[in-house]
């Protein structure tokens, strides 16, 4: 089976009419599967969706019970069957629960990727690669340009930032889900253990983290109403990055602004959004690992969904592999 | 490396003052010699490297990479320093030790112009991307950081507990990497002593007259002065070495060999370098296009020297013989430099007269009437100010004419760099003047800046709206009489000039305000720009 008939995109997103079910689908659909919860993958209104438990899961936090018709539990590793296209999910080192989804009918198997990361990650399981015969692959930090450094050494930089500047607050931007426990989790690591506090978006996705076992330490709220509400000097406060340009900021002791994301890397990203403090976290493969991940798959063609799609098009070219873009719109790819 | 390079990425993003500061002196306490001295240099503007070329750096990442990715990433980052520090991949077993930048200065400056490739490429092999940004900036010699040279002395008078007057008086005398300096600052020596006689010593900066600032202050308080449309110098004669100096300390004595032949009294002076007459003479004062002949040569020919004579409008004295006077309030130290004037050789030396008045609206209506066009408006100096380095506010102020304005028509457009590199940011405008084909658009000059960042949205929606034509990186916008757009554009100063098509050359030009009220056969027309040139001549 050409492996165009058996999966491509429609206008709501990567279908599979063999089975007729769509992989992340931007808008209401009758049969979903879901690679992981960020809310530009993971929408509500579908009638059946598909998703590993913890997606499920984060799922109903986000958008309550009725997120959809019926739901089903894909475990990684077996298989499931619909209308004989035989169906898999793996493990994509995203965040807690993402998967990556293997399709395969009639002797040909693609694997979507979803988003992923190579490097390991204290929240959520590794990367597997899974060889395939079509490997899609975003392309969210797709250029050169990008090598993420040792987030271990970034998150030194911030607690040598406290060490620095004991009287003022530390705001440390990072999105609600993954990435904010993630930066927790590694500031435990490196043996930071005060409370660390949360604005109230985090709260949820924080006490799901903990109940699945991932040890994130104290957390405190970082919102307190009344006469003696603290303010913070010399504490962490991790909540999302729009919170910070908000009022809400404005009660705390003199607050630097940090902001956990691969965008970080590049320094006019840093200034135009006044950050202060950029560490430079990423969810996502940088440039090695994406061009390591498509050598270690060593899949016969390469189609890639979002981001810097032309980057990465141009290097599987220079590299003998045949791969084209998928133009998927409705992903947010500068949303990390 | 890395400690620099990490101060760069912190004081670039910090915007307060005392944060900046307190990174600096963390930073000086903490890196040794000579590194630290080094890294004071280049954040001072102190700092002499061979420059290495922007296309130098380009090419060396060339030789690792596909031109097509280079340039997806380039035109993504916006700043090739940038991208070549983020893209470079050192080779597996490149070594990955850090390098102190004391040693990368010391290597850079003893490298020949040959060896430069090799030796930029082996360094970018052994940094990390951070340590390769900072080094490319450093020998681009566009390290932009957001640090004054003033803000860099202040961390250091904090670092050793000392008054920053101490560190600007000595600060002249010193060179990279600063070891005496230091030593002095961590309290393990003594005050430098500066062997070299007639070093340059900062000068004394004026701040512009904010909007309603004079109210507060009270006249009988101030002394007024012309500001003259020259160059601001200091004049040294100190040990039996004379030298003349630009404002930001140049050494500029070869180009005025008859002003320093003329220096035959001991003392260090400050004024505005002139040409033609003086005051005491009776030739009159050239204006700034004649001082633009004897500018920026390291000699001066006999036919220069008759035909555009400097001399020296003195404002004020810092050293009077060999005695630091700059204690002393303005006004005794004006006394020392009118008996210096004096005695000195009239036709290279005036004294810049007092202007009297006794109200705001008084001086005000001098400062926009001057009796000479070289004239660009006044300053205030409080009687009992001392000679201070560098701009502090309070003291002295300037007042200056209002500049002029004209409107004109946006005709090309080219993307910005740095933090508009998304942005159509340069514009280059022209007025109306009658050619071979009749009336056409000429174009008379080039602005970045001027606009809020509101206004640059609207400016850059209009560029990508109206294109009509490409050329490499600028876009032809539309011009016509009733379908354009029309920006004011206000400027320091006009000049003649035979490298532009116009034949015109404005100073500062920047763009005051836009015009979206006008249509572009509203807007000025050459003729103007003319008849300003006219006016100052």
């Amino acid at each position: 089976m050409k492996p165009e008939t058996l999966l491509y995109p429609a206008p709501k997103g990567l279908y599979c009419e063999k089975g007729n079910f769509y992989i992340d689908p931007v808008q209401p659909v009758e049969r979903a599967l879901i690679t992981h919860g960020h809310s530009d993958h993971a929408r509500a209104g579908h009638g059946h969706v598909l998703a590993t438990r913890e997606t499920l899961d984060i799922m109903r936090l986000r958008y309550g019970d009725g997120f959809c018709g019926a739901s089903e539990i894909a475990r990684l590793g077996e298989t499931i069957v619909i209308d004989g296209v035989r169906l898999c999910f793996h493990p994509a080192g995203h965040v807690l629960g993402s998967a990556q989804v293997s399709i395969e009918a009639n002797g040909t198997r693609i694997v979507v990727s979803g988003d992923y990361k190579r490097r390991p990650d204290p929240t959520c399981l590794s990367f597997e690669p899974v060889p395939c015969d079509v490997f899609i692959t975003e392309a969210t930090f797709g250029l050169p340009v990008f090598h993420h450094p040792d987030d271990r050494a970034e998150v030194l930089r911030l607690l040598q930032s406290l060490g620095q500047f004991p009287e003022r607050a530390h705001l440390v931007g990072a999105y609600a889900l993954g990435k904010a426990q993630r930066v927790i989790a590694l500031l435990r690591r490196q043996g930071y253990h005060a409370p660390i506090h949360i604005h109230g978006a985090l709260a949820k996705l924080c006490e799901y983290y903990q109940r699945e076992g991932i040890d994130l330490g104290e957390i405190r709220h970082a919102t307190v109403e009344g006469e003696n509400r603290p303010d913070l000097a010399g504490a962490i406060i991790v909540g999302p990055p729009s919170a910070f340009s908000d009022r809400w900021a404005r009660r705390f002791a003199e607050p630097l602004a940090a902001f956990a994301s691969g965008w970080m890397l590049i320094r006019q990203r840093a200034k135009q959004r006044g950050v202060e403090l950029p560490l430079v976290i990423s969810d996502h493969c940088d440039w090695a690992e994406l061009t390591q991940t498509i050598r270690d798959i060593a899949p016969g063609e390469v189609w890639v969904t979002h981001g810097r799609e032309e980057a990465l098009v141009r290097w599987c070219q220079l590299e003998g592999i045949p791969a084209r873009p998928l133009h998927l719109v409705g992903y947010d790819d500068e949303g990390e | 490396m890395k400690a620099f390079a990490e101060l760069l990425n912190r004081l670039v993003l910090t915007p307060q003052r005392n944060a900046k500061i307190r990174l600096l002196v963390d930073y000086f306490r903490t890196t040794p010699d000579p590194s630290r001295g080094y890294a004071l240099a280049a954040i001072a503007g102190t700092l002499s490297l061979t420059a290495v070329k922007p296309a130098l750096i380009r090419d060396l990442l060339l030789e690792r990479m596909d031109e097509v990715l280079f340039q997806y990433s380039y035109d993504y980052v916006g700043d090739l320093a940038e991208t070549v520090s983020l893209a470079w991949e050192p080779p597996a077993d490149a070594a990955r030790a850090d390098i102190p930048l004391g040693e990368i200065i010391e290597r850079l400056q003893r490298t020949g112009r040959t060896e430069v490739r090799s030796l930029v490429r082996d360094t970018l092999d052994r940094l990390d991307s951070s340590g390769r940004f900072a080094f490319l900036k450093l020998v681009t010699g566009g390290l932009r950081i957001g640090v004054s040279a003033r803000l860099a002395k202040q961390a250091l008078a904090d670092m050793g507990g000392k008054d920053v007057g101490e560190i600007e008086r000595l600060w002249h005398g010193l060179a990279p990497p600063y070891l005496p300096l230091f030593l002095w600052l961590s309290g393990d020596g003594e005050m430098p002593v500066l062997k070299t006689p007639a070093v340059f010593h900062s000068v004394m900066l004026a701040t512009p007259v904010a909007e309603r600032e004079l109210e507060g202050l009270d006249p009988a308080d101030f002394a007024a002065e012309w500001k003259w449309d020259g160059i601001r110098v200091q004049l040294a004669n100190s040990g039996g070495v004379r030298r003349l100096y630009s404002r930001s300390g140049d050494d500029i004595s070869g180009a005025f060999p008859e002003i320093l032949d003329a220096a035959d009294f001991t003392g260090v002076i400050d004024g505005e370098l002139l040409v033609g007459g003086t005051a005491r003479s009776n030739r009159a004062t050239g204006s700034f296009a004649d001082l633009q002949q004897r500018l920026n040569r390291k000699t001066v020919s006999r036919r220069l020297l008759a035909e555009f004579p400097a001399f020296i409008r003195g404002y004020d004295t810092l050293f009077s013989g060999e005695q630091d006077i700059r204690p002393e309030p303005f006004l005794v130290r004006r006394e020392a430099l009118s008996a210096l004037i004096d005695s000195a050789s009239p036709q290279h030396f005036d004294l810049s007269p007092l202007v009297s008045f006794s109200s705001w609206e008084e001086l005000d209506r001098l400062r926009s009437s001057p009796p000479e066009p070289v004239i660009e408006g006044v300053m205030l100096k409080r009687l009992d100010s001392p000679y201070l380095a560098g701009r502090v506010k309070g003291p002295w102020f300037k007042w200056k004419r209002e500049p002029f304005n004209i409107d004109a028509v946006l005709m090309y457009a080219q993307r910005g760099h740095g933090k508009r590199s998304s942005y159509y940011s340069d514009f280059t405008f022209g007025v109306w003047t009658e050619g071979e084909d009749g009336t056409a658009l000429v174009p008379v000059g080039k602005a970045y800046f001027g606009f809020t960042d509101a206004e640059l949205a609207i400016l850059d929606r209009f560029v990508r709206d109206n294109t009509v034509e490409r050329f490499g990186p600028v876009r032809a916008v539309r011009a016509e009489p009733d379908a354009g757009f029309v920006v004011e554009v206000a400027f320091e100063g006009i000049n003649r000039s035979t490298r532009h098509r116009s034949g015109v050359a404005m100073r500062f030009p920047r763009i005051s305000r836009l015009r979206p009220d006008k249509l572009p056969r509203d807007a000025d027309r050459l003729e103007t720009l003319q008849a300003m040139i006219a006016a100052r001549a």
